[in-house]
């Protein structure tokens, strides 16, 4: 195993190349022989080595992806079912690898956890040790500064006190952490990108453990309100609920609301005629028990947020009321049937069923169904069935077909309420022997055949909408982790550590000679500008002296070459620099 | 009926007509920087650089004894700066970045003007193509695959003309990115075109300019940084062959000798995707807010979200590589690729092969 940049720097240049960040050690992996601390304590240090961590980084991405291929059954749970009917051997196999359930798998779970733990693992140490850094000095200047990766030199009739003096003010002028040690200058810059580091692996745990508290105490449900209705927030109010292992009902925020209104607009003429401009839910809300009544529009992208839960706008469609009348006349069933749209123009299908108080001609109890089609703007007959040309009611018609008998409700198998089970129904017939069936303007009645009632399309016909109520605790924190990630990020990534030692002796000729070299992270690529920056700065406090052989012929800078790459120092500038 | 399905805006026709023009002159003039480029090249091997083999052997010669001499001025002190030496950190290759595609010679030089030339025409050419067709459906134009696909490739391009004008050292990058360009348009008027209608309606937000313009970017610096990584892994092999004591091939030689060196490639590369990681993190951060008015969660495992994800943590784990023993240079360009084709996936793997959330009308 080659060793890191960061070790042969410190091998070359001793303490000065230490810690400049505060990233572990890579070692070698010897094998412990020290019995079961010396295990543990060598697991330990593996799982918490860069090396490590970087292995669980990329199982984290390997592991997510089967996910993504994969239904799973926290999104739809019936492609999950569809897949295991289709899928007679990889299906059962794929449940025990728990395929189904990525995200939620012990073999996930433990990646990730595994990467927190050598997360925090690593986090501690770095912090101390970056604390340390921070209560400590920079440290001293290496021997040789020649061997930095940026340097220069000249001769000054300065005297070498003054020239560190110089240095030690101009350094802390650029806000380096400048000290005089052993007859030289060190100094330091960019701790701000270790801090940025370690906030930003603070800030990863922090989203985590937002993330699981949201997984755990979350609760999501749906329910479909009619114009008019209302919704309190309660357990039983819900027609799905969904909730993290940690929820208790109680967790329900206690509030009201009621759905005034529900406006559908849609473009007129065009190309895309029919296509919906807005969708806007006006709803009364109150917070708590018995808050005051507020006003307010749910759209698409804009929930109602209302003691910490979110209510969302998700869907609408068609209630038509209808009235269905026993042989004697009397009303037996009176609501606006909420129906499920099947295309984009608003066509429905539903059911509706007449439970009780229903008397056939016999005066004997039975139950009606009907199934019911509805188009909101008729526009003729399309592959036997009427079908809409347009999603608003401007000419809206419900055709009915009608069922008598046991609507099978009792039987214990909870019922879809928009799909009719007639397995125990007889159809009413025409006068040839089909299927009574009729459509209907809004106001016309059918009258089913042999005197046995009849059924109104009345002319108010509402419209409903489907929200869906969440709660998210931990959404805050997570949010707030994640713009400290980015800022944390932001300075890790954009501000440079480097350090700077500038060293003035005096010469054998009594000239004194000045010594200034820089030392970043590999990446450093403005370092040698700032080096010579400061340089240039110095030099004006401590100019060059007179050349000690004005004979000697004029020494082109080029003549000093510490690698081939200087040979053409306008062209090629230092390891990184840019032009 | 979902009604984050449905929304939709009302296109001008004429506008989307002028668009398609535009872009279909837009490949046709990328098509002539392509041909000048390639005469830049063509031009450029006439002139025989071979610096690196050179600089390889004489590397070893010199680092063995540093010769570092105080720097004087004459007998008159003036106040020039002080000449700063570099030295590469131990162990890397001291290799002169190549003299670019021309390589100095003057017709290769004068092509590859025409080249850039060219393709800031077809730039200006594609951007009022993206433009017309945002004015024409009056919104974003990021609603679906053709769209992201044009202004993926003029974000890529302009990324590449503002580095040009910022006078760094990319010329190289000019012939693989507008070729790359040319294929990415052409899928994008052949295969992936949709005429300008529809809109997904949870993409109406205002996070839509701010998830998908910064996810655009993001893409378009990544692609970037893939090229030189790309470049990187070849000129790698061949520094390292020469330095093996190999003999490269005529051609290989010809076009390496004129790239920058491995080192520099391999820091560009990493600075491209150091720097675009933290608005990659804020693409995800800020599609997980959108997501949470949108679909009433923030995060729900949607396969472009757990793409981007994968994404995310791919390049996290070639920055952690960077910084690992045993992982520099080659291994960690390797993830570079990896991040890269997970990015790529996420961005046509996704809305062709995996249903979810994020499909949108006509793919
Ligand atoms: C959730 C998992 C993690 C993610 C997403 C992540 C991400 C990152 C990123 C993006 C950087 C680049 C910043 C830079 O170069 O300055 C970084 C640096 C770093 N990470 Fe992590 N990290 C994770 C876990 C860990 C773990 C478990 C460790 C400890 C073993 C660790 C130690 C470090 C260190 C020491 C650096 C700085 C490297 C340097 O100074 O160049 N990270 N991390």
């Amino acid at each position: 195993m080659s060793k890191t940049e960061a070790h042969e720097q410190r091998d070359d240049l001793g303490a000065a190349g230490e810690q400049l960040s505060t990233a572990p050690r890579e070692d070698a992996p010897n094998l412990p022989s020290l019995g079961v601390i010396g295990w543990l304590r060598w697991f330990w240090r593996q799982l918490t080595s860069m090396r490590v961590a970087l292995i669980l980084l990329l199982l984290l991405s390997l592991g997510a992806i089967p996910g993504s291929l994969i239904p799973q059954s926290n999104v739809d749970e019936l492609k999950v079912q569809d897949f295991m009917d289709r899928h007679t051997t990889l299906g059962p196999l794929y449940d025990k690898l728990q395929l189904f359930d990525v995200y939620s798998s012990v073999w996930f779970s433990a990646i990730y956890i595994l990467l927190f733990v050598s997360l925090i693992g690593c986090i501690v140490p770095r912090t101390w040790q970056f604390v340390g850094q921070l209560r400590g000095r920079p440290p001293g200047a290496p021997k040789k500064l020649t061997r930095l990766p940026a340097y220069t030199t000249w001769r000054t009739a300065a005297e070498p006190e003054q020239v560190h003096e110089a240095a030690l003010a101009l350094l802390g002028q650029r806000r380096f952490r400048a000290h005089t040690a052993a007859g030289s200058v060190a100094a330091e810059k960019g701790y701000l990108r270790e801090a940025g580091n370690l906030i930003f692996h603070i800030a990863l745990i922090v989203m985590l453990i937002a993330f699981a508290a949201g997984q755990l105490l979350k609760s999501e449900g749906g329910k479909l309100v009619m114009e008019g209705d209302g919704f309190s927030n309660t357990l039983s109010q819900y027609d799905d609920f969904k909730s993290g292992s940690l929820f208790d009902t109680d967790d329900l925020a206690p509030f009201h609301f009621r759905l005034d209104d529900f406006k559908g607009t849609y473009e007129k003429t065009g190309p895309n005629r029919g296509t919906p401009r807005t969708y806007r839910a006006d709803v009364t809300y109150s917070e708590g028990a018995d808050g005051p009544e507020k006003k307010k529009s749910i759209e698409v992208n804009e929930p109602l947020e209302v003691d910490g839960s979110k209510v969302y706008l998700i869907g609408h469609g068609y209630a038509p009321q209808v009235t269905v009348r026993d042989p004697e006349g009397k009303v037996v069933y009176e609501a606006a049937v909420p129906l499920l749209p099947i295309d984009q123009n608003g066509t429905a299908t539903g059911a509706i069923k007449v439970l009780d108080g229903y008397r056939n001609k016999s005066g004997v109890k039975e139950q009606l169904g009907f199934n019911a089609f509805f188009v909101p703007t008729f526009a003729g007959e399309g592959k036997g069935q009427m079908f809409s040309q347009f999603p608003a009611p401007d000419f809206p018609v419900l055709a009915l077909s009608a069922y008598h008998g046991s609507l099978g409700v009792d039987s214990g198998v909870p019922q879809n309420v928009y799909q009719l089970d007639t397995r125990k129904m007889k159809k009413f017939k025409d006068s040839r022997g089909e299927l009574f069936k009729k459509r209907l303007l809004p106001g016309e009645t059918m009258k089913l055949p042999n005197g046995a009632g009849s059924i109104t399309f009345e002319k108010d016909l509402k419209e409903w909408a489907t929200f869906q109520i969440s709660q998210e605790p931990g959404s805050g924190w997570a949010l707030a982790g994640a713009l400290a990630a980015i800022a944390g990020l932001a300075g890790s990534l954009f501000i440079q550590r480097r350090r700077v030692w500038v060293r003035a002796v005096r010469g054998a000729d009594g000239v004194t000679v000045v010594e200034m070299a820089g030392l970043g992270r590999s990446e450093s690529a403005k370092l040698p500008e700032e080096l010579s920056d400061l340089a240039a700065h110095l030099h004006e406090k401590a100019p060059s002296a007179p050349d000690r052989a004005p004979s000697a012929p004029d020494p082109e800078p080029d003549a000093h070459t510490a690698s081939a790459s200087d040979s053409e120092p306008a062209e090629v500038p230092a390891e990184g620099a840019e032009k | 009926m979902n009604l984050a399905t449905t929304l939709a805006a009302e296109p001008n026709e004429d506008l989307a007509h002028i668009s398609n023009v535009l872009i279909y002159s837009a490949m046709a003039v990328y098509l002539l920087a392509f041909f000048a480029h390639m005469a830049e090249w063509l031009f450029g091997s006439r002139s025989k650089v071979a610096r690196t083999a050179a600089a390889l052997t004489a590397g070893k010669a010199e680092a063995a004894a540093p010769a570092v001499a105080a720097r004087t001025k004459g007998a008159t002190a003036t106040l020039e700066r002080p000449k700063v030496v570099t030295r590469s950190v131990t162990g890397a290759r001291d290799v002169p970045d190549g003299p670019g595609a021309a390589a100095g010679d003057e017709k290769g030089d004068l092509y590859g003007r025409i080249a850039v030339s060219l393709t800031v025409l077809a730039f200006l050419l594609e951007f009022g193509g993206v433009l017309t067709r945002a004015l024409s459906v009056q919104r974003a134009p990021w609603g679906n695959m053709y769209e992201f696909s044009i202004t993926f490739s003029t974000v890529a391009v302009g990324v590449y003309l503002v580095l040009l004008a910022l006078k760094k050292n990319i010329a190289w990058l000019g012939l693989p990115l507008v070729t790359t360009i040319l294929l990415d348009l052409g899928l994008a008027v052949t295969v992936l075109y949709t005429s300008s209608d529809q809109l997904v309606p949870a993409l109406h937000s205002y996070w839509l300019w701010i998830h998908v313009s910064t996810a655009i970017f993001c893409g378009a610096v990544f692609y970037v940084g893939f090229v030189a990584t790309m470049l990187y892994l070849f000129r790698d092999s061949y520094e390292t062959k020469l330095q093996n004591g190999g003999q490269p091939g005529r051609f290989a030689t010809s076009v390496m000798e004129r790239l920058p060196a491995a080192a520099s490639l391999d820091k560009f590369s990493y600075r491209l995707n150091a720097a675009i990681f933290p608005l990659w993190t804020f693409t995800i951060i800020a599609g997980a807010i959108w997501a949470g008015d949108a679909w009433g969660r923030y995060w729900g495992w949607d396969p472009k979200e757990v793409w981007s994800f994968i994404t995310w943590v791919a390049y996290a784990g070639y920055l952690h590589a960077r910084a690992t023993a045993g992982w520099k240079g080659r291994k960690a360009a390797y993830l570079a690729l990896i991040a890269f084709a997970c990015w790529l996936f996420n961005y046509y793997g996704v809305n062709i092969f995996v249903t979810g959330k994020h499909s949108y009308a006509g793919v």
